[in-house]
Protein backbone atom coordinates (compact mmCIF):
# COMPACT_ATOMS: atom_id res chain seq x y z
CA UNK A 1 0.00 0.00 0.00
CA UNK A 2 1.52 3.57 -0.81
CA UNK A 3 1.42 6.05 1.95
CA UNK A 4 0.83 8.72 -0.47
CA UNK A 5 -2.03 11.14 -1.09
CA UNK A 6 -3.29 13.67 -3.09
CA UNK A 7 -5.08 16.61 -1.27
CA UNK A 8 -7.65 18.19 -3.07
CA UNK A 9 -9.47 21.33 -1.85
CA UNK A 10 -12.46 21.84 -3.17
CA UNK A 11 -15.51 24.52 -3.39
CA UNK A 12 -18.67 23.34 -3.44
CA UNK A 13 -22.17 24.69 -3.93
CA UNK A 14 -25.75 22.10 -3.29
CA UNK A 15 -28.08 23.82 -5.60
CA UNK A 16 -27.39 27.05 -7.96
CA UNK A 17 -28.47 29.60 -4.87
CA UNK A 18 -27.07 28.34 -2.09
CA UNK A 19 -23.53 29.60 -0.42
CA UNK A 20 -20.38 27.87 -1.47
CA UNK A 21 -18.42 26.15 0.84
CA UNK A 22 -14.80 24.54 0.98
CA UNK A 23 -14.60 20.97 1.35
CA UNK A 24 -11.21 18.70 1.83
CA UNK A 25 -10.48 15.20 0.58
CA UNK A 26 -7.25 12.97 0.63
CA UNK A 27 -7.56 10.32 -1.42
CA UNK A 28 -4.68 7.36 -2.54
CA UNK A 29 -2.02 8.02 -4.99
CA UNK A 30 -1.86 6.57 -7.45
CA UNK A 31 0.47 6.99 -10.84
CA UNK A 32 -0.14 9.17 -13.62
CA UNK A 33 -3.50 10.61 -12.43
CA UNK A 34 -5.63 13.55 -13.68
CA UNK A 35 -8.34 15.99 -11.82
CA UNK A 36 -10.81 13.82 -13.15
CA UNK A 37 -9.34 10.26 -12.05
CA UNK A 38 -9.04 12.18 -8.62
CA UNK A 39 -12.55 13.31 -8.60
CA UNK A 40 -14.00 9.56 -9.82
CA UNK A 41 -11.39 7.95 -6.65
CA UNK A 42 -14.03 10.87 -4.43
CA UNK A 43 -17.10 9.10 -6.02
CA UNK A 44 -16.11 6.01 -5.11
CA UNK A 45 -15.27 6.96 -1.55
CA UNK A 46 -17.02 9.73 -0.77
CA UNK A 47 -15.60 10.57 2.35
CA UNK A 48 -14.03 14.16 3.49
CA UNK A 49 -10.61 14.87 5.41
CA UNK A 50 -12.44 14.72 8.37
CA UNK A 51 -13.55 11.35 7.83
CA UNK A 52 -17.26 12.36 7.35
CA UNK A 53 -19.67 10.72 4.76
CA UNK A 54 -20.65 13.06 2.52
CA UNK A 55 -22.03 13.45 -0.78
CA UNK A 56 -20.04 12.73 -4.28
CA UNK A 57 -18.40 16.04 -5.89
CA UNK A 58 -20.31 16.66 -9.13
CA UNK A 59 -18.76 18.08 -12.22
CA UNK A 60 -18.62 17.64 -15.84
CA UNK A 61 -16.80 16.05 -18.55
CA UNK A 62 -17.02 13.87 -21.69
CA UNK A 63 -14.17 13.90 -24.27
CA UNK A 64 -11.53 13.11 -21.69
CA UNK A 65 -8.94 14.50 -24.11
CA UNK A 66 -9.23 18.19 -24.16
CA UNK A 67 -11.52 18.36 -27.33
CA UNK A 68 -14.81 19.47 -25.87
CA UNK A 69 -14.43 21.73 -23.49
CA UNK A 70 -17.33 20.44 -20.53
CA UNK A 71 -15.01 19.49 -17.89
CA UNK A 72 -12.91 23.32 -17.89
CA UNK A 73 -12.73 24.46 -14.23
CA UNK A 74 -10.44 26.72 -11.98
CA UNK A 75 -7.28 24.85 -11.35
CA UNK A 76 -5.16 26.34 -8.32
CA UNK A 77 -6.47 29.39 -10.09
CA UNK A 78 -5.97 28.86 -13.43
CA UNK A 79 -8.90 27.72 -15.38
CA UNK A 80 -8.12 24.99 -17.38
CA UNK A 81 -9.79 21.70 -18.93
CA UNK A 82 -9.51 18.82 -15.70
CA UNK A 83 -9.09 15.99 -18.42
CA UNK A 84 -5.49 17.40 -19.33
CA UNK A 85 -4.83 18.88 -15.74
CA UNK A 86 -2.12 15.78 -14.96
CA UNK A 87 -2.09 15.83 -10.50
CA UNK A 88 1.90 14.95 -10.94
CA UNK A 89 1.55 18.55 -12.19
CA UNK A 90 -0.10 19.87 -9.51
CA UNK A 91 0.96 21.23 -6.21
CA UNK A 92 -1.10 20.36 -3.32
CA UNK A 93 -3.66 20.57 -2.02
CA UNK A 94 -4.99 21.27 -5.16
CA UNK A 95 -7.53 23.62 -5.07
CA UNK A 96 -10.59 23.09 -7.53
CA UNK A 97 -13.21 25.40 -8.03
CA UNK A 98 -16.16 26.35 -10.86
CA UNK A 99 -15.66 29.10 -13.79
CA UNK A 100 -17.78 31.61 -11.37
CA UNK A 101 -18.30 33.81 -14.38
CA UNK A 102 -20.71 31.60 -15.28
CA UNK A 103 -23.86 30.36 -13.03
CA UNK A 104 -22.90 27.39 -10.91
CA UNK A 105 -25.34 24.32 -10.68
CA UNK A 106 -23.34 22.36 -8.60
CA UNK A 107 -20.31 21.92 -7.08
CA UNK A 108 -17.67 22.21 -10.14
CA UNK A 109 -20.73 21.93 -12.64
CA UNK A 110 -21.81 25.00 -14.76
CA UNK A 111 -24.21 26.03 -17.24
CA UNK A 112 -22.33 27.54 -20.17
CA UNK A 113 -25.46 27.63 -22.27
CA UNK A 114 -24.68 31.80 -23.02
CA UNK A 115 -21.48 30.15 -24.63
CA UNK A 116 -24.12 28.76 -26.59
CA UNK A 117 -26.49 31.16 -27.46
CA UNK A 118 -23.85 33.26 -28.60
CA UNK A 119 -23.08 31.06 -31.39
CA UNK A 120 -26.67 30.84 -32.26
CA UNK A 121 -26.22 34.96 -32.08
CA UNK A 122 -23.40 35.13 -34.59
CA UNK A 123 -25.01 32.28 -36.51
CA UNK A 124 -21.38 30.57 -36.32
CA UNK A 125 -22.24 27.86 -39.08
CA UNK A 126 -22.53 28.17 -42.65
CA UNK A 127 -25.86 28.55 -43.91
CA UNK A 128 -26.57 26.08 -46.99
CA UNK A 129 -30.19 25.40 -46.70
CA UNK A 130 -32.49 26.87 -49.29
CA UNK A 131 -35.26 25.54 -51.42
CA UNK A 132 -33.07 23.63 -53.93
CA UNK A 133 -29.75 22.12 -54.61
CA UNK A 134 -26.61 24.78 -54.72
CA UNK A 135 -24.39 22.67 -55.72
CA UNK A 136 -20.73 22.91 -54.37
CA UNK A 137 -19.06 25.75 -52.95
CA UNK A 138 -16.24 27.60 -53.68
CA UNK A 139 -12.90 25.74 -52.57
CA UNK A 140 -10.57 26.87 -50.12
CA UNK A 141 -7.14 27.67 -50.46
CA UNK A 142 -4.92 25.27 -48.39
CA UNK A 143 -2.82 27.64 -46.78
CA UNK A 144 -6.35 29.23 -45.94
CA UNK A 145 -7.74 25.99 -44.38
CA UNK A 146 -4.77 25.93 -42.38
CA UNK A 147 -4.84 28.79 -40.89
CA UNK A 148 -8.95 28.53 -40.47
CA UNK A 149 -8.22 25.35 -38.89
CA UNK A 150 -6.20 26.72 -35.68
CA UNK A 151 -9.26 28.94 -35.23
CA UNK A 152 -11.74 26.03 -35.69
CA UNK A 153 -9.82 24.32 -32.48
CA UNK A 154 -12.40 26.62 -30.04
CA UNK A 155 -14.46 23.98 -28.27
CA UNK A 156 -16.45 26.64 -26.41
CA UNK A 157 -14.90 25.78 -23.12
CA UNK A 158 -15.27 28.91 -21.43
CA UNK A 159 -11.70 29.85 -20.17
CA UNK A 160 -11.62 33.04 -22.46
CA UNK A 161 -14.49 34.13 -20.23
CA UNK A 162 -13.47 33.23 -17.15
CA UNK A 163 -10.34 35.06 -17.73
CA UNK A 164 -11.52 38.06 -19.07
CA UNK A 165 -12.23 41.16 -16.80
CA UNK A 166 -15.16 42.59 -18.49
CA UNK A 167 -17.20 39.09 -18.49
CA UNK A 168 -19.10 39.50 -15.58
CA UNK A 169 -22.46 40.31 -13.61
CA UNK A 170 -21.98 44.41 -14.81
CA UNK A 171 -21.32 43.68 -18.07
CA UNK A 172 -23.15 41.97 -21.25
CA UNK A 173 -19.74 41.37 -23.18
CA UNK A 174 -20.52 38.50 -25.44
CA UNK A 175 -16.52 36.90 -24.96
CA UNK A 176 -13.26 36.44 -26.72
CA UNK A 177 -14.94 32.53 -28.25
CA UNK A 178 -18.31 33.80 -30.21
CA UNK A 179 -16.55 36.61 -31.77
CA UNK A 180 -13.45 34.92 -33.08
CA UNK A 181 -16.02 32.74 -34.22
CA UNK A 182 -17.43 35.26 -36.69
CA UNK A 183 -13.68 35.61 -37.93
CA UNK A 184 -13.56 32.24 -38.44
CA UNK A 185 -17.35 31.50 -40.44
CA UNK A 186 -16.42 35.00 -42.22
CA UNK A 187 -13.31 33.63 -43.76
CA UNK A 188 -14.66 30.75 -45.35
CA UNK A 189 -16.14 31.34 -49.02
CA UNK A 190 -19.32 30.60 -48.55
CA UNK A 191 -19.63 31.61 -45.26
CA UNK A 192 -18.79 34.63 -46.35
CA UNK A 193 -21.45 35.20 -47.58
CA UNK A 194 -23.23 36.35 -44.42
CA UNK A 195 -20.12 38.62 -43.36
CA UNK A 196 -21.63 41.89 -43.33
CA UNK A 197 -24.77 40.62 -41.05
CA UNK A 198 -22.91 38.60 -38.78
CA UNK A 199 -20.39 41.68 -38.31
CA UNK A 200 -23.78 43.89 -37.51
CA UNK A 201 -24.71 41.40 -34.89
CA UNK A 202 -21.37 42.18 -32.87
CA UNK A 203 -22.04 45.94 -33.49
CA UNK A 204 -25.47 45.73 -32.20
CA UNK A 205 -27.19 45.99 -29.61
CA UNK A 206 -25.35 45.82 -26.06
CA UNK A 207 -22.31 43.57 -25.01
CA UNK A 208 -20.78 43.81 -28.53
CA UNK A 209 -17.78 43.70 -29.97
CA UNK A 210 -16.46 47.13 -28.69
CA UNK A 211 -16.93 45.99 -24.96
CA UNK A 212 -13.07 44.45 -25.47
CA UNK A 213 -11.05 46.32 -23.32
CA UNK A 214 -7.62 44.40 -24.67
CA UNK A 215 -6.81 43.02 -21.51
CA UNK A 216 -5.80 40.81 -23.43
CA UNK A 217 -6.27 37.55 -20.84
CA UNK A 218 -8.19 35.42 -23.39
CA UNK A 219 -5.23 34.98 -25.52
CA UNK A 220 -2.55 34.23 -22.39
CA UNK A 221 -5.91 31.79 -21.03
CA UNK A 222 -6.75 30.08 -24.17
CA UNK A 223 -6.18 26.18 -24.04
CA UNK A 224 -5.75 25.62 -27.97
CA UNK A 225 -3.69 29.01 -28.35
CA UNK A 226 -6.30 30.57 -30.25
CA UNK A 227 -5.03 33.66 -31.53
CA UNK A 228 -8.15 35.53 -29.79
CA UNK A 229 -6.50 38.94 -29.57
CA UNK A 230 -6.04 39.01 -33.09
CA UNK A 231 -8.97 38.40 -34.19
CA UNK A 232 -10.90 40.32 -32.02
CA UNK A 233 -8.55 43.72 -33.67
CA UNK A 234 -9.19 41.83 -37.30
CA UNK A 235 -13.06 42.47 -36.14
CA UNK A 236 -12.15 45.77 -35.16
CA UNK A 237 -10.97 46.61 -38.27
CA UNK A 238 -14.18 45.03 -39.99
CA UNK A 239 -16.55 46.40 -38.24
CA UNK A 240 -15.16 50.02 -38.74
CA UNK A 241 -15.33 49.39 -42.40
CA UNK A 242 -18.46 48.05 -42.10
CA UNK A 243 -19.78 50.87 -40.12
CA UNK A 244 -18.56 53.11 -42.79
CA UNK A 245 -20.01 51.50 -45.25
CA UNK A 246 -23.28 52.00 -43.22
CA UNK A 247 -22.99 55.46 -42.88
CA UNK A 248 -21.67 56.88 -45.43
CA UNK A 249 -23.70 54.20 -48.03
CA UNK A 250 -21.75 52.04 -50.22
CA UNK A 251 -22.79 48.33 -50.81
CA UNK A 252 -23.17 46.69 -47.51
CA UNK A 253 -22.50 43.46 -48.13
CA UNK B 1 -34.03 48.58 -37.34
CA UNK B 2 -30.04 48.26 -36.00
CA UNK B 3 -29.61 49.65 -32.41
CA UNK B 4 -25.76 50.29 -32.62
CA UNK B 5 -25.86 52.73 -29.97
CA UNK B 6 -23.11 51.21 -27.57
CA UNK B 7 -20.99 50.66 -30.42
CA UNK B 8 -21.46 54.42 -31.98
CA UNK B 9 -20.48 55.86 -28.39
CA UNK B 10 -17.76 53.72 -27.96
CA UNK B 11 -15.98 54.36 -30.92
CA UNK B 12 -16.82 58.21 -30.08
CA UNK B 13 -15.74 57.70 -26.57
CA UNK B 14 -12.09 56.26 -28.85
CA UNK B 15 -11.92 59.00 -31.17
CA UNK B 16 -12.39 61.81 -28.96
CA UNK B 17 -9.55 60.40 -26.41
CA UNK B 18 -7.40 61.00 -29.02
CA UNK B 19 -9.14 64.05 -31.28
CA UNK B 20 -9.42 66.43 -29.51
CA UNK B 21 -8.42 65.65 -26.46
CA UNK B 22 -5.00 63.89 -26.70
CA UNK B 23 -4.12 66.90 -29.38
CA UNK B 24 -5.12 68.89 -26.41
CA UNK B 25 -3.03 67.26 -23.86
CA UNK B 26 -0.38 67.92 -25.97
CA UNK B 27 -0.74 71.49 -26.71
CA UNK B 28 -1.65 72.10 -23.09
CA UNK B 29 1.85 70.62 -21.81
CA UNK B 30 3.72 72.57 -24.73
CA UNK B 31 2.40 75.62 -23.54
CA UNK B 32 3.03 74.69 -20.02
CA UNK B 33 6.88 74.36 -20.96
CA UNK B 34 7.24 77.82 -21.88
CA UNK B 35 7.56 78.01 -18.02
CA UNK B 36 11.03 76.56 -18.47
CA UNK B 37 12.01 79.85 -20.43
CA UNK B 38 10.91 82.01 -17.52
CA UNK B 39 7.51 83.55 -16.12
CA UNK B 40 7.67 86.06 -18.93
CA UNK B 41 7.62 83.32 -21.91
CA UNK B 42 5.09 81.51 -20.01
CA UNK B 43 2.88 83.94 -20.18
CA UNK B 44 3.24 85.56 -23.34
CA UNK B 45 2.40 81.91 -24.52
CA UNK B 46 -0.43 81.73 -22.24
CA UNK B 47 -1.80 85.04 -23.64
CA UNK B 48 -1.32 83.89 -26.92
CA UNK B 49 -4.02 81.04 -26.51
CA UNK B 50 -6.01 83.32 -24.43
CA UNK B 51 -6.54 85.93 -27.48
CA UNK B 52 -7.40 82.97 -29.77
CA UNK B 53 -10.54 84.20 -31.73
CA UNK B 54 -13.94 82.60 -30.81
CA UNK B 55 -11.89 81.24 -27.93
CA UNK B 56 -15.05 79.96 -25.92
CA UNK B 57 -16.53 78.06 -28.64
CA UNK B 58 -13.52 76.30 -29.02
CA UNK B 59 -13.07 75.52 -25.28
CA UNK B 60 -16.90 74.18 -25.63
CA UNK B 61 -16.76 72.03 -28.84
CA UNK B 62 -12.80 71.28 -28.70
CA UNK B 63 -12.29 70.62 -24.88
CA UNK B 64 -15.28 70.51 -22.23
CA UNK B 65 -18.09 68.86 -24.37
CA UNK B 66 -15.20 65.93 -25.56
CA UNK B 67 -13.64 65.40 -21.83
CA UNK B 68 -17.26 65.54 -20.56
CA UNK B 69 -18.52 62.73 -22.79
CA UNK B 70 -15.17 60.81 -22.52
CA UNK B 71 -14.86 61.11 -18.79
CA UNK B 72 -18.20 60.26 -17.95
CA UNK B 73 -18.71 57.26 -20.50
CA UNK B 74 -14.72 56.31 -19.73
CA UNK B 75 -16.50 56.22 -15.81
CA UNK B 76 -18.98 53.85 -16.87
CA UNK B 77 -16.87 51.49 -18.91
CA UNK B 78 -14.11 51.62 -16.29
CA UNK B 79 -16.58 50.73 -13.35
CA UNK B 80 -17.95 47.76 -15.53
CA UNK B 81 -14.24 45.84 -15.38
CA UNK B 82 -13.88 43.47 -12.48
CA UNK B 83 -9.90 43.62 -11.97
CA UNK B 84 -8.40 39.98 -12.03
CA UNK B 85 -4.72 41.02 -12.29
CA UNK B 86 -3.91 39.34 -8.97
CA UNK B 87 -5.27 35.98 -11.15
CA UNK B 88 -3.76 36.71 -14.42
CA UNK B 89 -1.08 39.29 -13.61
CA UNK B 90 0.01 39.78 -17.39
CA UNK B 91 1.81 43.02 -18.41
CA UNK B 92 -1.72 43.61 -20.52
CA UNK B 93 -3.83 42.93 -17.87
CA UNK B 94 -1.89 45.97 -15.79
CA UNK B 95 -2.39 48.08 -18.65
CA UNK B 96 -5.80 47.45 -18.78
CA UNK B 97 -6.28 48.19 -15.14
CA UNK B 98 -3.98 51.21 -14.79
CA UNK B 99 -6.03 52.57 -17.99
CA UNK B 100 -9.04 52.52 -15.74
CA UNK B 101 -7.21 53.96 -12.12
CA UNK B 102 -5.09 56.28 -14.56
CA UNK B 103 -8.40 57.39 -16.19
CA UNK B 104 -10.25 57.93 -12.77
CA UNK B 105 -7.03 60.29 -11.41
CA UNK B 106 -7.20 62.35 -14.53
CA UNK B 107 -10.96 62.74 -14.48
CA UNK B 108 -10.82 63.94 -10.84
CA UNK B 109 -8.26 66.39 -11.15
CA UNK B 110 -9.71 67.65 -14.23
CA UNK B 111 -12.51 69.04 -12.16
CA UNK B 112 -10.05 70.39 -9.64
CA UNK B 113 -8.08 71.76 -12.22
CA UNK B 114 -10.59 73.49 -13.89
CA UNK B 115 -12.37 74.61 -10.87
CA UNK B 116 -8.82 76.69 -9.33
CA UNK B 117 -8.33 78.00 -13.20
CA UNK B 118 -10.59 78.48 -15.73
CA UNK B 119 -13.41 79.10 -13.29
CA UNK B 120 -11.44 81.15 -11.14
CA UNK B 121 -10.94 83.35 -14.44
CA UNK B 122 -14.13 83.76 -15.20
CA UNK B 123 -14.71 84.73 -11.77
CA UNK B 124 -12.42 87.41 -13.06
CA UNK B 125 -8.78 86.07 -11.69
CA UNK B 126 -5.88 86.36 -14.10
CA UNK B 127 -4.27 83.32 -15.76
CA UNK B 128 -0.64 83.93 -15.33
CA UNK B 129 2.48 82.25 -14.18
CA UNK B 130 1.97 83.49 -10.51
CA UNK B 131 -1.06 81.96 -10.74
CA UNK B 132 0.18 78.63 -10.98
CA UNK B 133 3.03 79.83 -8.54
CA UNK B 134 0.71 80.32 -5.65
CA UNK B 135 -1.05 76.97 -6.06
CA UNK B 136 1.97 74.69 -6.31
CA UNK B 137 3.09 76.64 -3.57
CA UNK B 138 1.47 74.00 -1.82
CA UNK B 139 3.51 70.90 -1.76
CA UNK B 140 0.07 69.08 -1.47
CA UNK B 141 -0.99 70.46 -4.59
CA UNK B 142 1.92 70.07 -6.39
CA UNK B 143 2.02 66.42 -5.63
CA UNK B 144 -1.44 66.17 -6.97
CA UNK B 145 -0.09 67.99 -9.86
CA UNK B 146 2.79 65.77 -10.46
CA UNK B 147 0.71 62.25 -9.90
CA UNK B 148 -1.75 63.49 -12.35
CA UNK B 149 0.26 64.56 -15.22
CA UNK B 150 1.89 60.85 -15.15
CA UNK B 151 -1.66 59.55 -14.76
CA UNK B 152 -2.88 61.46 -17.76
CA UNK B 153 0.41 60.88 -19.91
CA UNK B 154 -0.40 57.38 -19.45
CA UNK B 155 -3.80 57.35 -20.08
CA UNK B 156 -3.06 59.43 -23.28
CA UNK B 157 0.00 56.98 -24.25
CA UNK B 158 -1.95 53.77 -23.61
CA UNK B 159 -4.86 55.19 -25.17
CA UNK B 160 -3.65 55.32 -28.19
CA UNK B 161 -2.22 51.87 -28.06
CA UNK B 162 -6.06 50.58 -27.81
CA UNK B 163 -6.94 53.22 -30.27
CA UNK B 164 -4.85 51.79 -32.97
CA UNK B 165 -6.80 47.93 -31.51
CA UNK B 166 -10.04 49.90 -31.16
CA UNK B 167 -9.90 50.73 -34.66
CA UNK B 168 -8.69 48.08 -36.57
CA UNK B 169 -5.41 49.72 -37.52
CA UNK B 170 -2.53 47.34 -35.41
CA UNK B 171 -4.34 43.65 -35.63
CA UNK B 172 -1.12 41.79 -35.65
CA UNK B 173 0.60 40.89 -32.33
CA UNK B 174 3.79 42.08 -33.43
CA UNK B 175 2.41 45.60 -34.42
CA UNK B 176 0.67 45.45 -30.90
CA UNK B 177 3.96 45.00 -29.45
CA UNK B 178 5.58 47.67 -31.99
CA UNK B 179 2.87 50.03 -30.66
CA UNK B 180 3.69 49.57 -26.84
CA UNK B 181 7.31 50.18 -27.33
CA UNK B 182 6.15 53.22 -29.41
CA UNK B 183 3.13 54.36 -26.52
CA UNK B 184 5.52 53.82 -23.87
CA UNK B 185 7.88 56.13 -24.94
CA UNK B 186 5.66 58.54 -26.10
CA UNK B 187 4.39 58.02 -22.12
CA UNK B 188 7.89 59.15 -20.82
CA UNK B 189 8.44 61.69 -23.38
CA UNK B 190 4.89 63.45 -21.88
CA UNK B 191 5.58 63.05 -18.71
CA UNK B 192 9.58 64.41 -18.88
CA UNK B 193 7.60 67.73 -20.35
CA UNK B 194 5.09 67.88 -18.13
CA UNK B 195 7.21 67.26 -14.92
CA UNK B 196 9.59 69.44 -15.77
CA UNK B 197 7.09 72.41 -16.95
CA UNK B 198 5.08 71.91 -13.65
CA UNK B 199 8.41 71.89 -11.46
CA UNK B 200 9.50 75.33 -13.28
CA UNK B 201 6.86 76.80 -11.44
CA UNK B 202 8.33 75.91 -8.18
Amino acid sequence: MSEKTITLKIKRQKTHDSDPYFETFNIPYRENMNVISALMEIRRNPVNDKGEATTAVAWDSSCLEEVCGACSMVINGKPQQSCSALIDKLEQPIKLEPLNTFPVTRDLVVDRSRMFDSLKRVKAWIPIDGTYDLGPGPRMPEPKRQWAYELSKCMTCGVCLQACPNVNSKSEFIGPAALSQVRLFNAHPTGEMHKAERLETIMDGEGGLTNCGNSQNCVQACPKGIPLTTSIAALNRDTTLQSFKNFFGSDRI
Amino acid sequence: MSTNREFFYRKIHSLLGVIPLGAFLIVHFMINYQAVNGPEAYNVAAGFMEKLPFLLVMEFVLIYIPILFHGIYGLYIAFQAKHNTSTYSYFRNWMFRLQRISGVITIIFVAWHVWDTRIQKAFGAEVNYDMMANIVDNPLALAAYIISIIAASFHLANGLWSFAVTWGITVSPRSQLIATYVTMGFFIVMSFIGIRAILAFV
